[in-house]
């Protein structure tokens, strides 16, 4: 069993006051980064390859009707876009807990790139519902 | 507590530049891209979903100038996280982890994710 920070000897009486060190989330973010990448592979390729076939028609709106008609791509898009979404919920954080040191701004952009990325999908996974009955 | 009177540790401007450093950079900048260029992606959505006039606002800028530019871009860094991510899986299964693996999986990448960009992009105005 892992031995926590809190227990060992190496935590400085300031660090214990002020709450500071791992607080054991680490490696759950990081699996769900990584399993997010594995399922992003597949994804972004048919991704791409039905833009460039929606591209080539000249992307009316007619063929993407007709794209999203299809159930097998609606599901996929919206998998795309859970999958994509999640991704970049967990990649900004980490982007924002790296190069933001300002105590009070980094909370709320941290809370605010969840909250962003949420609205993003839900209004794009909507759309694809909504284009696709 | 100061932050600006504190000493820093080395930073982009001091260390020379190699294959490793470029590849993390990259990666990390074209992430960040992609979350910006995310957002053209669901106006196309919200946009068809809205109905025809709102979806021919999107077309109108997709198809400008402008716009090729931001979705070449937004190709380039998408082909170029995948291909720098498959990377990170393999090394997160222990592989690739030596210096010379690195350069040379490096120039595999920037080869391979350009080849990728122009090869899509190719055959879109092949054919349209």
């Amino acid at each position: 069993m892992a031995q926590k920070w809190e227990d060992t000897a190496f935590k400085a009486p300031m660090a214990r006051a002020r709450g500071l060190g791992s607080v054991h989330s680490g490696l759950h973010h990081w699996m769900h980064q990584k399993i997010t990448a594995l399922a992003n592979i597949p994804l972004v390729l048919w991704g791409v390859w039905s833009a460039m076939t929606l591209a080539a028609t000249g992307a009316d709106l007619y063929t993407i009707r007709g794209f999203f008609a299809q159930p097998v791509n609606a599901i996929l898009m919206v998998l795309f876009l859970g999958s994509v979404f999640y991704h970049m919920a967990l990649g900004l954080q980490v982007v924002i807990e790296d190069y933001v040191h300002c105590e009070k701004a980094k909370p709320l952009m941290l809370i605010g790139v969840k909250l962003l990325s949420l609205v993003l999908f839900v209004a794009a996974a909507f759309s694809v519902l909504k284009l696709s009955i | 507590m100061s932050l600006s009177s504190r000493p820093l540790s080395p930073h982009l401007q001091i260390w020379k530049w190699s294959m490793n450093m470029a590849l993390s950079i990259f990666h990390r900048a074209s992430g960040v891209a992609l979350s910006v260029g995310s957002l053209m992606l669901v106006w196309m959505l919200v946009a068809a979903a809205n109905g025809s006039e709102s979806y021919a606002c999107f077309r109108d800028f997709a198809t400008s100038i402008f716009g090729q530019i931001c979705l070449f871009g937004w190709t380039g860094a998408l082909f170029f996280h995948l291909c720098s991510g498959t990377r990170h899986l393999l090394m997160d299964t222990g592989r690739l982890l030596t210096i010379p693996q690195a350069e040379k999986a490096g120039v595999i990448i920037f080869v391979v994710a350009a080849s990728l960009t122009l090869g899509v992009w190719g055959c879109v105005k092949f054919f349209y």
